[in-house]
């Protein structure tokens, strides 16, 4: 099965469900009135993409020409080209510029850092890139155990320290290897945090500062790992993250599932900040480039 | 918590409040906004939908326009929804562990949504305030590690944990976990399934294979907060093939608006049991639909405020205050009966946390940004004042403050922001004198809106209106930048 098959299987609930909504709704002989633009719009709300976009895409619907003759896939079509728009300048892959380049994989407790790390580090492996772990987690009870055997899964060296430990201290003695032994990349793994935990929040400040004594360009890339399932609150933990860490792109899991990931367009719109990849499934192949083109029509259900 | 729609509807009936009567054009206004602001809380679709409707079906008519005052009838109408739909005034009936040991309870829940760590804060809850026989166990045979990190977490819970055998399927671990809970006569054995997703057949129906083999006496499903429009799909994906007997949320000190919370109850029709509330172990809150309710509200806990100020507002204090204000004194041991008060009252987190729109200030201190351990400090520097000094603050010299500095292990900074907090507070008073005794004071805790969001902000504390005890001054003392801003209208607050 092709990614785009999983992709489009994953999204499949949401994809019907939002176009379940759109269909029935035009007539195709009636002009969209106002009950109707409304169901759109709760339509692409009800997809997490925000109150923000679903009202652009309902005004781009109700001053159309086809205002008076709109069928479902018209009004597919349109929301599918509304969203691409929008992500299409945030489409963006991950690459590596440095060596060894240091990537700082950051997110809340639970979104899939750990899992996205050993699906990254089983592409550029397999990319014939030499590629390095470093278990930051110290805080979650068995997260270095969970990492060392993804490493030895995939078949890369890992940094690991006890849990406890000082995850500063540990980012720089695997930065210090990397840069020894000339590897390639270097995915430095967080403990997962709340955004609105200061202290939580300055660890990882000061992780990040830490990194960039060795290597003052890095880390090359702080990727912020996004649960599809996230709602709103998926901006908060981007600002916040931002912030703190200087993220430079994001990466969304889970999209296997029933969620829709539709607020990777509220986010697109709010920060564009590069979306390098999308996680829809287990194996270590279902992590994939994000291609804007094919996640809009997979949202909106538009065939083909 | 759930600050952001607070915020949001706390400005909704701002508007709503200024208004002489109540009519349809008026609520359907209000109930345009409540429904975005619902929805931009993450409450799902067809929960908000419904909601609206009962709402308006119920705010327009004889109940509002013969309403004395129609904002608040409002108000009531949307609380009771709220509370209504979060689960209403009644406790849930207790968890069933009072069966025939052991007691089975089995958590459920996607990925990542927190079931590992609340099967360990449910055992110590169980183990702690129950004092039930727990053992858990991990029957998460996909994620590498899983198994170990519950033992991991009974290890520093004291909580037994099921001996790992690998290689054995869920169902078997599940049922030698039963057969070991019988044997070893514990009470309740724990449950931690793997997470899954909704639309995985495969481990969908592993799931329903434990439920039917071990037959649970409660099935709770473990929902994230964080969740978005999601939250309906999996509540009803779980609820199809499992008999749900609860929920727990987990994530609630996050930042989310929580919508989550008020989708899983209507959807499931199970209780929303625990919130999950921290980090740490002891972390697990009963949730209570009232007090979550008021805070989405934003009338916060008021009535809740003024009833424990009174009961610990000794009358002779306020008394001695009102004598006080009228004369338009007020001096540092005035500051620090305050101060005292406000301890008493559960410290500035407890006491923001009841305070309508103080949401932000709250934020502020759970994470850290304002030191709990802040009131005593300010105690300290006051105490390191002489009587006079206290009296009459203007004599200090630049070595009376370093004498206090050093005599309250602060420093000389720190004395000044006191001092300056004294000085705005001071002037407050001096607007608020004819207000006195306890209404004054009501007035004054009302007033600590002057608190400005972050580093930038700080609209004066002599600006802000009533604003007795301007907490943007405490947080600028010994704090670090505020963590966001403040809602709207929060300044208005003081005002009526």
């Amino acid at each position: 099965m092709s990614w785009m098959a999983r992709l489009k299987q994953g999204l499949a609930k949401s994809t019907k469900r939002l176009a379940d909504n759109i269909t029935g709704l035009a007539t195709g002989t009636q002009p969209l009135d106002e009950a109707r633009l409304d169901e759109i719009e709760d339509a692409l709300i009800a997809a997490d993409l925000g109150p923000a976009v679903a009202g652009r895409i309902r005004a781009r619907l109700a001053t159309q020409k086809f205002t008076s003759y709109a069928d479902d896939g018209d009004i597919r079509a349109v929301v599918a080209d509304e969203v691409e728009k929008v992500l299409t300048p945030v489409a963006l892959p991950l690459e590596l510029t440095h060596r060894p380049h240091v990537v700082l994989v950051v997110g809340v407790n639970g979104s899939g850092k750990t899992t996205t790390i050993a699906k990254l580090a089983s592409q550029w492996q397999a990319g014939g890139k030499s590629v390095m772990l470093a278990a930051g987690d110290t805080f979650r009870a068995a997260a270095i155990a969970q990492l060392k055997i993804w490493a030895e899964r995939v078949g890369v060296p890992i940094v690991a320290g006890d849990q406890g430990g000082d995850a500063a201290s540990l980012a720089f003695d695997a930065v210090k290897r990397a840069m020894d032994e000339g590897i390639d990349v270097l995915i430095i793994d967080t403990a997962g945090r709340l955004q609105n935990k200061a202290g939580l929040m300055d660890e990882l400040a000061k992780m990040k500062r830490v990194i960039g004594k060795l290597d003052p360009s890095a880390p090359h890339d702080v990727l912020l790992v996004l649960d599809a399932t996230t709602g709103q609150n998926a901006l908060s933990q981007i600002e916040v993250f931002g912030q703190v860490a200087g993220v430079t792109g994001l990466v969304m899991t889970k999209l296997d599932g029933s969620a829709r990931g539709g607020m990777l367009v509220a986010a697109a719109e709010k920060f564009g900040l590069p979306i390098h990849a999308i996680g829809v499934g287990e194996g270590m192949d279902d992590l994939q480039p994000f291609d804007a083109g094919e996640f809009a029509r997979a949202l909106a259900g538009v065939e083909g | 918590m759930f600050d952001s729609l607070s915020e949001r509807l706390g400005g909704i009936f701002e508007r709503l409040r200024g208004r002489g009567a109540l009519t349809e054009i008026d609520v359907r206004a209000a109930m345009r906004e409540v429904r975005v602001a619902l929805l931009e809380a993450d409450v799902a679709l067809p929960v908000v939908k419904d909601f609206i409707e009962n709402a308006t079906q119920r705010a327009i008519g004889a109940e509002v326009i013969k309403s004395v005052t129609p904002g608040q009838q409002v108000v009531k109408i949307v609380n009771d929804c709220l509370v209504e739909l979060l689960g209403g005034d009644d406790e849930p009936a207790p968890l069933k562990i009072a069966v025939t040991p052991p007691a089975v309870i089995m958590m459920v829940g996607l990925q990542g949504s927190g079931k590992t760590t609340s099967t360990a804060k449910l055992a110590s809850w169980l183990a702690t305030r129950e004092r039930k026989k727990t053992l858990m166990a991990s029957l998460d045979v996909a994620r590498p590690a899983a198994q170990e990190q519950l033992r991991v977490l009974g290890e520093q819970l004291e909580i037994a944990t099921l001996p790992i055998i690998a290689g054995q399927t869920p169902v078997q671990i599940a049922e030698r976990a039963r057969q070991a809970a019988r044997l070893q006569g514990f009470d309740v054995v724990l449950l931690d399934t793997a997470g899954r997703l909704g639309v995985d057949e495969a481990l969908m129906a592993e799931m329903a294979a434990i439920a039917s083999a071990t037959n649970p006496d409660e099935i709770l499903l473990v929902v994230d907060s964080l969740t978005g429009q999601d939250a309906v799909n999996v509540a009803s994906a779980f609820k199809e093939r499992v008999a749900l007997t609860g929920v727990i949320l987990t994530r609630m000190d996050g930042d989310a608006r929580g919508g989550a919370a008020l989708s899983m109850r209507s959807v499931t029709g199970a209780p929303i049991r625990f919130a999950g509330t921290g980090e740490k172990l002891d972390a697990l809150e009963l949730f209570d639909a009232r007090r979550v309710a008021g805070r989405i509200l934003g009338m916060g806990d008021i009535v809740g405020l003024v009833e424990k100020a009174a009961a610990n507002f000794e009358a002779e204090q306020a008394e001695k205050m009102a004598e006080k204000l009228a004369k338009g004194q007020f001096d540092m041991d005035d500051l620090r009966m305050q101060l005292g008060q406000m301890k008493k009252m559960g410290g500035l987190s407890g006491l923001a946390a009841m305070m309508p729109g103080m949401g932000a200030a709250k934020k502020a201190m759970d994470s850290g940004a304002i030191a709990p351990k802040l009131l005593d400090r300010m105690e300290a520097i006051i105490l390191s004042m002489t009587p006079k000094e206290r009296a009459k603050p203007e004599i200090l010299t630049a070595k009376r403050k370093i004498r206090i500095a050093n005599g309250s292990g602060t420093t000389v900074q720190d004395v000044n922001k006191v001092l300056k907090m004294h000085q705005e507070m001071a002037n407050a008073m001096k607007r608020l004198k004819k207000m006195g005794g306890m209404k004054g004071m009501m007035k004054m805790l009302a007033g600590m809106g002057g608190m400005p969001g972050g580093p930038e902000g700080g609209a004066p504390g002599g600006e802000g209106p009533g604003g007795a005890i301007d907490l943007g001054a405490v947080g600028r003392m010994f704090g670090r930048p505020g963590m966001g801003s403040l809602p709207p209208g929060f300044n208005k607050f003081g005002r009526k």
